[in-house]
């Protein structure tokens, strides 16, 4: 699976309470998670991650376990997030979700430039260097190919 | 030699291994997603009900009818599936598990990210999302890298107004808010084995925000006592000298009340730093310190005084509750001027009563103090309960040395 899109840079630790606050929790509208992402940390945000690859600092997705983060970082049109390390629950739940996270270290993010990478060959192309990154487990790989862990798990009933 | 969560996943570290899980759950946060992927798996009844349970704590009782409406799906479904069930008002989902539900040596997983507070009981206990937790009632298995392993040497015992909690922001300190990513935490020595299971719930409970995967404490004697309280006869853990990754040491001798201030967790520094910012509320309670113990201390110093802010006190339970009221520790906190919450865990997360307004100020017992995450525009500093207590009397940040009687 390879993908490409316009990069948005963020900073470290970027807690799951900035990418969706709790008040917009009570829902089960996907709309109003991709409309309110990462609202407190810039509202503009959220009209420009359509198309996006989120270069962000390390630590990313840290504190809760809700899993409306990457729901509304996808929903919002985001194509994959890079760091160079992302807290665990975070990490699991973008897989199981269909979000790519990819784990490299040294990517180097101007904001909207063009960004590539490539799952399958497990490098991401930026600033005209392209960057090697190390390949999540098999399992995870075959969730994330599945599209997130609902429909791996349907295709394997 | 394995390390406790090597021995308990059965693989060493950096294995991928697939494990049956003890326990499982979820509250009305996240069991609302979790639902949702269920009924998108296609699936009807559970793998093993017994094994699983649902702790309504978030917003509880429910504040709109919108959540209303999501707990009541929730609430048909829990029934009907068999699973522990718990509703509003009974207790936080963490604090419930521990009243003798998790026993040393299982694999705990719940629906928060705070699940890493059971392995104060030699547990191995994390967090995962909502669409995890319904893989794990549809098979009862859920798979894990193993982690590495930092172990955090204790050293020496907490002395003066110093608590478990004061401890716990040390450490996270120390480590920073990804010292710990993907591993899990030993707490060992000498220091570890003083410290009471209360004590231990809080250091475990804030490994997360280290980054943790895990915290855990070797079970032994004082574990072994409390649980047959809950009448389990369990045995100690043998500590067989483990390939740690890294260790580091925490002389809890010279740990003092420290105040971690707005929005990062790892900012730790003694409460006299901060001393005198004029609070907006006090807050007291959460899965880290609404326990028994943590409403009996700030009881103590409230206990015949009035408070000059406005203080919410939540127990962690109906049993905590139960026992402030028995002691008569609830007397001492109602009659010193405090508002007194149902069991839950609402103000921390800014979604139920306690919600900061724009421009406030505050100063709770909880683990995270993120930007906005108990009110937009306000601002928190995380403290122990006995630091609360001699804030909430004083109006502003203050040191409970000050006012702690021995």
């Amino acid at each position: 699976m390879n993908g490409r899109g316009h990069a948005v840079c963020l900073g470290a630790d970027i807690d799951t309470d900035v990418i969706i606050a709790g008040r917009y929790l009570r829902t089960k509208d996907r709309s109003v998670w991709a409309a309110r992402v990462l609202e407190d940390l810039d509202p503009s945000l959220a009209a420009r991650l359509q198309g996006a690859v989120i270069v962000a600092g390390s630590n990313f997705g840290c504190g809760s376990s809700r899993e409306q983060a990457p729901v509304a970082l996808r929903e919002a049109g985001v194509i994959a997030v890079i760091a160079p390390s992302f807290a665990r629950i975070f990490f699991r739940n973008a897989i199981n979700v269909g979000l790519p996270v990819i784990e490299a270290e040294g990517v180097p993010c101007a904001g909207g430039e063009e960004i590539a990478f490539s799952l399958d060959e497990h490098w991401v192309e930026a600033g005209g260097m392209r960057i090697p990154f190390r390949p999540l487990s098999p399992k995870m790989q075959e969730i994330l190919a599945a599209g997130g862990l609902v429909s791996f798990w349907r295709a394997r009933e | 030699m394995p390390t406790l969560a090597e021995e308990i996943l059965g693989g060493p570290a950096g294995s991928y291994v697939d494990r049956a899980v003890d326990h499982g759950f979820a509250h009305d946060g996240t069991g609302v997603l979790a639902l949702e992927a269920w009924q998108q798996m296609g699936m009807d009844a559970p793998a093993a009900p017994d094994r699983l349970a649902m702790i309504f704590d978030h917003i509880t009782p429910a504040n709109t009818g919108t959540t209303a409406t999501l707990q009541a799906e929730l609430r048909v479904f829990a029934k009907k599936t068999g699973m522990y069930f718990s509703d509003g008002g009974g207790g936080i989902c963490h604090q419930i598990m521990s009243e003798g539900r998790v026993l040393p040596g299982e694999v705990v997983v719940g629906a928060d990210s705070h699940s890493c507070t059971m392995g104060a009981f030699g547990a191995f206990a994390t967090g995962v999302g909502a669409t995890d937790m319904a893989a794990i009632w549809a098979s009862g298995l859920t798979w894990f890298r193993v982690p590495e392993t930092l172990a955090i040497r204790l050293e020496g015992h907490l002395s003066g107004a110093a608590e478990a909690k004061d401890a716990a922001l040390a450490y996270v300190r120390d480590l920073g808010m990804d010292g710990g990513t993907y591993r899990a935490l030993e707490f060992i020595g000498d220091g570890a084995g003083s410290l009471s299971m209360e004590d231990r719930l809080t250091l475990s409970n804030m490994a997360v925000e280290a980054g943790a995967k895990a915290g855990m404490f070797y079970a032994d004697e004082t574990t072994r006592s409390f649980l047959a309280g809950y009448g389990h006869d369990v045995a100690v853990q043998q500590q067989t000298d483990p390939r740690y990754e890294t260790e580091v040491t925490l002389d809890l001798s010279d740990v003092v009340p420290l105040v971690t201030p707005p929005h990062r967790v790892d900012r730790a520094v003694p409460v006299e730093k901060y001393a005198g910012i004029v609070l907006d509320q006090v807050f007291v309670g959460t899965c880290t310190n609404g326990r028994f113990g943590d409403l009996e201390r700030f009881g103590r110093m409230v206990r015949g005084k009035q408070v000059k802010v406005r203080t919410i006190v939540v127990p962690a339970s109906r049993a905590v509750l139960a026992q402030c009221i028995a002691s008569g520790v609830l007397s001492w906190i109602v009659d010193a001027g405090c508002t007194v919450g149902p069991p839950g865990c609402g103000p921390c997360l800014g979604a139920h009563m306690g919600v900061l307004g724009e421009g406030e100020v505050a100063l709770s017992t909880a683990n995270r103090n993120f930007r906005n995450r108990m009110g937009v525009g306000a601002e928190y500093y995380l403290a122990s309960p006995q630091t609360a207590a001699a804030s909430a009397l004083a109006g502003a940040i203050a040191s409970p040395e000050d006012v702690y009687e021995r």
